[in-house]
């Protein structure tokens, strides 16, 4: 279904939205990220792909600042989103990650209820006028996400008592309500049936229109499925990057070639 | 697969799985010791705390009766006041000296207009009724003139002695050899009580009247004492809970890793050990001889009180905080929430009941602290209700109901014993209700998911 996509979508504008050079990510004595260079064009859905613990989300997590979280972690080199070097001291990661929204890997809804989830975002950043513009981005976001039908009854119950595709779907949908231009996607995927898989990797598909959406997956038929351009990591090394049918059908690097026929990772 | 576990004869899991295997009986056995030892120590637990309770109790619930003598008193205008015009001023010269005849009197024509006769003195007679009784009686007058001039009815005091005689603290034989009270007297009180003239009531007055010198066990009561006490409490939780969380949020939250930080928490880990006299000493030291605040003041027990439970408040909200898991701050933080907006919305909501839970526990600490009390004087003997908060009250003499206690059971008269259970009774209710209190706030704040 998605398959046609993946050759007209081939084409896509070069502008790159997100420049990173050199970047380097230690944890305390650890070297998680080793000079990474990529360019992440607007308008395209890029997959991150390599096998566990090779720094995917790491490097994700690079893109909006999360690892300023993280008390150990340090990241050397130059991000720059439209240009702008996102580690500059004047930058506020706050107003960043207003800008770049993230799906973590694991669903980690807030203790409160469904719509509370998802309207906490736009109630932050003044993006509604009124509670009716408030309910119509919460039903959207809702209904982008595919949880709309089994949540509209029970917006109001917690968040947290939704099963764990639901809540990942939730998590899905209390990002894409702050409007973000970048989309991290941390395995939105793991633990959804194929259905609701589905109608996310439509939702995927629809958010290029606007967005530059980067998902990491371990599904390599997904990565074909929605991606336009492919990023292979492994051990730390970002060993190949390019267009998704290039990846998935003649790999340059001996190292992909084997991932993507399972042999390593 | 099959093949692995079908085979092996030295398998944990041959044989019928109807007979238990030496291993599972054993392991049985060691939980069922195991759980034996347990029922043991919490049955040893509760018989400690059952007995505690009995004894208190047993000494201490009759202090919630009082017994009084209800007595027909003239009150003739000459003797109260011979000018007529109801000067306050001139009334109020009129001492106790002058209303205990009337008393005695009043106490005496009711034996006889009730058809009670005794072989004892006026004086004797009079000794039914305690001291107190004559300055509530001048009070009752000075605070409403007009009675002057009538008889009015009095719900007098009865004497230490006779209320004991009720509460069977005294008995004929110890009256024998108490100068204070003969057998004859107890024998006249219970003619009166035949009479129906003197009974037992719920005894308001232990909850409202302040202190009573050593010979009137009768009229002791916790007022100033519970008043002292709330104020304290008012002053560490206003002082206490603000300053506490601040500060854990700071430290658990914004404040970087590093060697500073780490000595801050050890030190206010040390300071949650400290003993509680020791801050008494340094209440001593720097609030009165440094600051000049006054003596057994509430301010001043409040204040040391309220360095004595800041490290349990600061200790137990950090651990509320970081009970809170990461996933929650990175979620906000991800929807582009400043770090003050993911600690408000999400995380202090989700570590409030902890918080309470650590500022009530504080708070009941401080209620029975009664070591740096001492020390900064809050064990005087005070008479005089503070003033209300709002008038300075904070900075009135007052004394704290652990304290009380403590000077109750200082007392040579058995009957402070009595007030002392009783006033113990009372602390321990303030305490229940403040554990029913964080119950009740952390299921409410829970609720909230
Ligand atoms: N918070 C952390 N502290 C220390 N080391 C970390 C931390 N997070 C990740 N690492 C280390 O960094 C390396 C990369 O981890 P990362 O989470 O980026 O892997 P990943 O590619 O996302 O794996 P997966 O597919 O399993 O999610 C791993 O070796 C991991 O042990
Ligand atoms: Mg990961």
């Amino acid at each position: 279904m998605k398959d046609t996509n993946m050759t007209e979508n081939a084409v896509t504008t070069d502008t790159p939205k997100i420049t990173a050079r050199g970047v380097q990510v230690y944890y305390g004595d650890t070297h998680a990220i080793k000079d990474v260079d990529v360019e992440i064009a607007a308008n395209t859905v890029t997959a991150f792909i390599g096998p566990s613990g090779c720094g995917k989300s790491t490097f994700l997590r690079c893109i909006n600042r999360m690892n300023d979280t993280i008390p150990i972690a340090r990241v050397e080199g130059d991000i720059r989103i439209d240009g702008e070097d996102i580690y500059d001291k004047r930058v506020d990661p706050v107003q960043l990650r207003a800008k770049v929204g993230m799906v973590f890997q694991k669903p980690n809804p807030f203790p409160k209820s469904i719509y509370d989830n998802v309207a906490y975002g736009p109630r932050i950043h003044g993006l509604s006028k009124n509670k009716a513009d408030l309910d119509e981005i919460v039903e959207n976001a809702l209904r982008r996400a595919a949880l709309w039908d089994e949540a509209k009854d029970r917006l109001q119950q917690p968040g947290t008592g939704l099963s764990g595709g639901q809540q990942q779907r939730l998590c899905i949908a209390r990002a894409v309500a702050t409007a973000p231009e970048i989309l991290l996607m941390d395995e939105p995927c793991s633990a959804l049936d194929p259905i609701a898989t589905a109608q996310v990797e439509e939702l995927i598909d629809e958010l290029r229109q606007n967005y530059s959406v980067v998902i990491v997956t371990h599904s390599m038929q997904q990565a074909a499925r929605v991606s336009q351009k492919t990023a292979f990591f492994h051990l730390g090394h970002l060993v190949e990057y390019g267009e998704t049918g290039k990846i998935f059908t003649s790999p340059e690097d001996p190292r992909t070639e084997s991932y993507i026929s399972g042999r390593i990772g | 697969m099959t093949d692995v576990t079908a085979a092996g004869p030295t398998g944990a899991g041959k044989g019928s799985l109807l007979n238990q295997d030496d291993r599972t009986g054993k392991r049985n056995r060691a939980e069922g010791r195991f759980k034996m030892y347990g029922l043991i120590a919490v049955c040893i637990g509760i018989g400690m705390l059952v007995l505690l309770l009995i004894s208190i109790l047993s000494n201490g619930l009759s202090s919630f009766q009082q017994t009084t003598l209800r007595i027909q008193v003239d009150l003739p205008e000459d003797k109260l006041d011979k000018s007529g015009v109801r000067d306050p001023s001139v009334m109020s010269k009129v001492t106790t000296f002058g209303y205990a005849p009337l008393l005695r009197d009043g106490l005496v024509a009711t034996l006889a207009a009730n058809g009670i006769e005794t072989e004892l003195s006026d004086k004797d007679v009079a000794e039914l009724i305690s001291d107190e009784s004559v300055a509530q009686l001048r009070n009752r007058v000075l605070a409403n003139p007009d009675v002057i001039g009538t008889t009015i009815e009095v719900n007098a005091l009865a004497s230490g002695r006779i209320d004991g005689y009720y509460k069977d603290r005294v008995t004929m034989a110890s009256a024998e050899r108490d100068s204070n009270i003969s057998p004859e007297q107890l024998q006249l009180a219970d003619r009166l009580k035949e009479a129906g003239l003197l009974g037992t009531s719920f005894n308001w007055l232990f909850f409202t009247a302040p202190d009573a010198s050593d010979t009137r066990p009768e009229a002791a009561g916790l007022g100033v004492a519970i008043l002292g006490s709330l104020y304290m409490m008012l002053i560490v939780l206003v002082l206490a809970l603000p300053i506490g969380v601040a500060a854990s949020i700071y430290l658990e939250e914004f404040a970087p890793q590093n060697r500073w930080t780490d000595l801050i928490e050890v030190n206010i880990s040390n300071l949650a050990a400290v003993p509680s006299i020791v801050f008494g000493i340094l209440g001593l030291a720097i609030f009165i001889n440094f600051a000049g605040l006054p003596q057994s003041a509430p301010i001043v027990g409040g204040l040391v009180l309220t360095l004595m439970t800041l490290p349990t408040i600061i200790i137990a909200t950090r651990a509320a905080l970081k009970a809170v898991p990461p996933s929650i701050r990175d979620a906000a933080l991800g929807l582009g929430a400043s770090k003050m907006q993911s600690v408000f919305h999400h995380v202090l909501p989700l570590a409030m009941p902890g918080i309470l839970t650590g500022t009530i526990i504080g708070l009941a600490q401080a209620l029975g602290e009664t070591a740096p009390l001492l020390l900064i004087g809050m064990v005087a003997f005070v008479r005089e209700y503070p003033d209300s908060p709002l008038d300075g009250g904070f900075f009135d003499p007052a004394t704290a109901l652990p304290v009380q206690i403590f000077n109750w059971t200082q007392r040579s008269d058995p009957a402070f014993v009595e007030r002392a259970s009783g006033a113990i009774i009372v602390l321990l209710l303030f305490l229940l209700v403040m554990n029913l209190t964080a119950i009740f706030l952390r299921r409410k704040f829970e609720r909230r998911w």
